[in-house]
This record gives structure tokens, sequence and C-alpha cells, in this order.
């Protein structure tokens, strides 16, 4: 019985690859994750059957706490999922990784109180157990901070203080030293309690001087951190499905957070330790320097622009994912085509909270995915591009990337709508970036400045340009 | 098993991992994020076997809780990547446009 659950947990790992490759399209993606889907259920079941090898008794018992512990979690799971909003999703994806890193640690922590009261253990599981537990647990608090601060429980800004870094490295220090004591040393409930106090120290100091913007960058690393853990517990426990799944997850994981940094022109260890965002050096001189140039419309004055324009190029960034405007964009969107004016999509890749977020919030409101383009594709059409609309987008546009050495986002590539014949950028106010800086864009003699909330803004807009 | 099989599952797997991923586009890179969020889940497993297995109170405590953790992490992982991926549709032919709910 048992070969047949391998085997069981074998056709769960290909259900896995196999799901990660229909992920490469959006025709087949949704099937890819219900394949994944599937192959757990299958890993699941299988599980049910385990026998001990030796005794031929059930391995699993306890029936009545697995259900229940299925029943709220499945509850919980489903109502969360369904609840929460697009735009939040950054923050419900960091909390969904916290809780499986705080699974790892846990069953690691179990499994080292249930081997250490037998006595007999060998060199592997013990680095194992500790290593699950160690990174499980960094996973988990870090990822809870992650979400405090995209949830806005806490402050978006990377927290510093004094020595920060010499405390960390004490503690990493610290948790090494820890986890060489385990393994060489006899078992100790209370060294164990303490690794797992000290990791999760790590994670919450590792994530706090990071700044909100960086987030999506820490959330992958996480997931990627927790892939491994799981994988390191497939050590533990030797099985298979636990090591394909986690190893699959800890390596696409990592391809996820570089690719990532390599779309924001920044280095990993730069984004984990440069504190980005936390100093707007200067910032109040130049925002002064500012207020005179910028040239303010009224909603109705910027419609009458789009009459006279043939292409169009929509940039949403954040604000448009705030203000809960994609749908009243679809709609603007819908009537300038329908006055024949070719509108596209210009998404860069890091616009929102989350790589790829714009393209959900997009798809939520059902612009279909062939109208966006990405940075590449779309640059060189900017000089062409009659009207570039800015909704809630500044980071990402901000021209001082190409050239001012000072700017911390030097060397980002940026849509280049400043090249556009006209900029109408929908803004609520002149406050700067999530990156903390000051937009030169909006000063420019091309660029016209609409304030307001993205949606009514947007709304209005729409109406004008139907009357036109 | 013997070690250096599980080893070498492991870091087979890893390659799998990173070459599998190369390829998806920006995208798709939310709903890949949170399906392979998802998929490390898988330590659901884990956790069903220490609880399965728990002889004493703090152990079926704590088996409880990494369960409750790892089947929010699948459920949750996989209903809201579907929530997501339901989303993106092409450019509707009029003759197929169907009503979302």
């Amino acid at each position: 019985m048992n070969d047949l659950i391998e085997v069981a947990y074998l056709a769960t790992a290909v259900c896995f690859i196999l799901a990660l490759k229909l992920m490469n399209s959006p025709k087949t993606a949704r099937r890819g994750n219900l394949l994944a889907a599937a192959g757990m259920a299958l890993a699941l079941i299988a599980t049910f059957f385990l026998r001990d090898p030796t005794s031929g008794r059930w391995v699993l018992g306890n029936y009545e706490w697995m259900a229940g512990a299925f029943v709220f979690g499945t509850v919980a799971g489903v109502w969360s999922a369904r609840r929460v909003q697009m735009t939040a999703m950054p923050q419900m994806v960091a909390l969904f990784n916290g809780l499986g890193g705080g699974a790892v640690a846990l069953v690691a922590l179990i499994e080292a109180m249930q081997v250490g009261g037998m006595g007999h253990r060998d060199m592997v599981q013990a680095v194992t157990t500790v290593l699950s537990l160690f990174i499980g647990a960094i996973s988990f608090s870090g990822s809870l901070i992650a979400f405090a601060k995209l949830q806005e429980l806490m402050t978006g800004r990377p927290i510093t203080y004094f020595g920060q870094k010499v405390v960390n490295l004490l503690l990493l220090a610290g948790c090494i030293a820890l986890m060489i004591l385990l393994c060489a040393g006899p078992y100790s409930l209370p060294l164990f309690l303490t690794l797992l106090g000290a990791s999760l120290a790590i994670g919450i100091l590792f994530v706090l001087p990071i700044g909100g913007a960086d987030m999506p960058v820490v959330i992958s690393l996480l997931n990627s951190f927790t892939g491994c853990a799981a994988g390191l517990a497939g050590f533990v426990l030797g099985n298979t499905a636990l090591l394909i799944g986690g190893g699959l997850v800890g390596a696409s994981g990592l391809i996820l957070t570089l690719e990532m940094c390599k779309a924001m022109n920044r280095s990993l260890e730069n984004v984990v330790f440069g504190a980005f965002g936390s100093a707007p050096s200067g910032a109040s001189s130049t925002a002064s320097a500012l207020q005179g140039s910028v040239r303010s419309y009224s909603v109705e004055d910027a419609a009458i622009i789009f009459a006279s324009a043939e292409s169009v190029v929509i940039v949403p960034g954040y604000g448009m994912a705030v203000a809960q405007a994609q749908h009243v964009v679809k709609e603007l969107a819908d009537r300038l085509t329908a006055k024949g004016i070719d509108v596209k999509y210009a998404i860069h890749p890091v616009a929102g909270r989350m790589p790829g977020h714009m393209n959900v919030l997009l798809a939520e409101a059902d612009v279909p995915y062939d109208q966006l383009f990405d940075l590449e594709e779309i640059n060189p059409m900017f000089v062409e591009t009659d009207v570039a609309l800015v909704i809630g987008a500044n980071d990402v546009v901000n021209p001082a990337a190409r050239y001012d050495k000072a700017s911390p986002i030097y060397g980002m590539p940026i849509l280049d709508v400043d090249k556009a014949r006209t900029v109408i950028v929908c803004k609520r106010g002149m406050s700067p970036g999530f990156a903390g800086i000051e937009n030169e864009l909006f000063l420019q003699p091309n660029t016209i400045m609409v304030f307001g909330n993205a949606k009514q803004t947007i709304a209005k807009l729409s109406s004008a340009a139907e009357s036109l | 098993m013997t070690l250096i099989a599980v080893i070498a599952i492991f870091v087979l797997a890893v390659f799998v991992g990173l070459e599998v991923i190369a390829k998806v586009p920006q995208t798709l890179h939310t709903p890949l994020m949170s399906a392979t969020n998802a998929i490390h889940g898988v330590i659901l497993v884990g956790s069903m076997i220490v609880l399965g297995a728990a002889r004493d109170t703090p152990t079926l405590v704590l088996g409880t809780v990494a369960t409750v953790f790892a089947v929010l992490n699948v459920v949750g992982g996989f209903v809201v990547t579907d929530r997501m991926l339901e989303m993106f549709k092409r450019r509707p032919k009029p003759s197929e446009r169907e009503g979302k709910s």
C-alpha cells in the first residue's frame, strides 16, 4: 500500500510541474492552477492511507482534531480568498505565505519533540529539522510584517535604527551557533524554543528596514524561503511530495525574485539591505520648486484634448488600484475606441504593489490582455502617441530615472510617457510616490495635471469624452 | 529511501523549478507567485503526518495549529489564484461574449 502512496506522491509532483508549465500562458494558466490543486488533493488523500512499515498500523490518527482543522481552515481560507479585493492581493499572498512558513516551523518543532523524546535520530534529520524550523519561522514572522506594512497596519516606510546591521548579524550568528549546538549536542527543548524565538526575531528585523515599495520582492523571496523550508521538511519526514513541491517553489520563487529586481534595475542586496525610500533628502526643496510651473486642467478641458487625438496610451499605477478605477478606465477606453481612437495600455513591470498587479486589475475590468503592452514593446511607440494618460502612476514614469544619478530610482527602466505629444496625469495631489521622491514629469510643458480621485476623474473624463 | 536518493530528488526538483519558471510572462507574475505560494502548502502533508501521530496534548495542539495554517495556505492560495486567472481573457469575439457573474 505504501508503494502505491509513493506513486501518488510522484503523480502529485508531476501535476505541480505541469501546472507551472501551464502557467506560462494566460490561455492555459487557469487550468494549470486547477491541476496543481488536483495534485494537492491527491497527495492529501494518499496520506490518509499511510501505514507504519514495521507495525502495519495506520500512521494517521486523531481524526477529530484533523477534521476540525480541515473544516476551520477550509472555511476561513475560502471566505478570505473570495472576499479579498484585487487591490489587496499582495498582502493576501503575504499572509498565506506566512501561514505556510508557520506550518513548516511547527512541523519541524513537533518532529524534534517526538524524535527527541524517543532518543533516536541521525545527523541528516537533525540538520534538516533545525534548518526547516529556522527558515520556516523567518518566513512566518517576515511575511506577517510584510502583511502589516502593505495593509498599512504600520508605516510602509523603512524602519532603521543605529547598529541595525550589527544586531541582525549577531542574531544570525546566534541562530547558527544554536543550530550547531542542537545538531551536535543532546536534544534540548528549551534550546529548540530559543532557536524558534530567535528565528522569529530575525524575520521581523529583516523586513522592518525594507520599504513598502519593495515588499513584493520580499514576499517573493519569503515565498521561496517557505518552499525551501517545506522541501527540508520533506527530508525530515522522507516525503517525496514535500521534497519536490518544496524544491520547485524554492527555485521558482528565487527566479521570480531576481526577475523583479531586474525590472527595477537593482540588486537583491540593495533591495534587502538598502532601506530604499527612507531618506527623501532634498525632496522638500524640489517640491517647492515644482509648485509654480504645474499646469492644472479641469476635467472638461482635459477631455477636449482627446478630440484631436488618434492614439492614446493609458498608463495605470497604484492610484488606479486604490481608487478601484479599473472599470471606469475600461469604460473610457471603450468610448475612445468607439470614436476611432487607438487605445493601448502600458504596463510597467513594477507598477502597483506587485509585478503583474495592474494586469490582474485590468483583467478584472474585462480588458483583454492583448491590449496590454509591456515596457519594451510600448516605449518606442510613445513618440507617435498623441496622448499618454497616466492614472495614479508616479515613480514608473519619472524621467529622473534616466539621468539623475542622485535619484534613488536612477537606472530603473521607466515608461517614456514624456515623449508623447501630450501627457495627462490624473493624480490625487502633488504628493510624491511610494518611493518618496518628486517627479519632474509634472513640470514639463507638455504635461497637464488633473487633480482628484482617479475614479471620479476618469468617470467625468469618460462622460466628457462621450459628448465630444 | 537512501540519503543520496533524497538529495537527488530535491536537487532535480530545484532545477525543474528554475527551468519551468524562466519563461513565464510578466502578465502572469502575480498569479504565479500566488500559485507557487499555494503549492508550498504541500507542507500540509507533513502537518497531517505529525498531527496524526501525535500522542500528547502539546504535540496535538501544535499539530492542529500547523494543520490549520497549512489548510489555509493551500485552500486560500488556490482559490485566490483561480479568482485572478478567471479574469484573464482575450479580446472577446462578438459571438462568444459570455456574461460575467
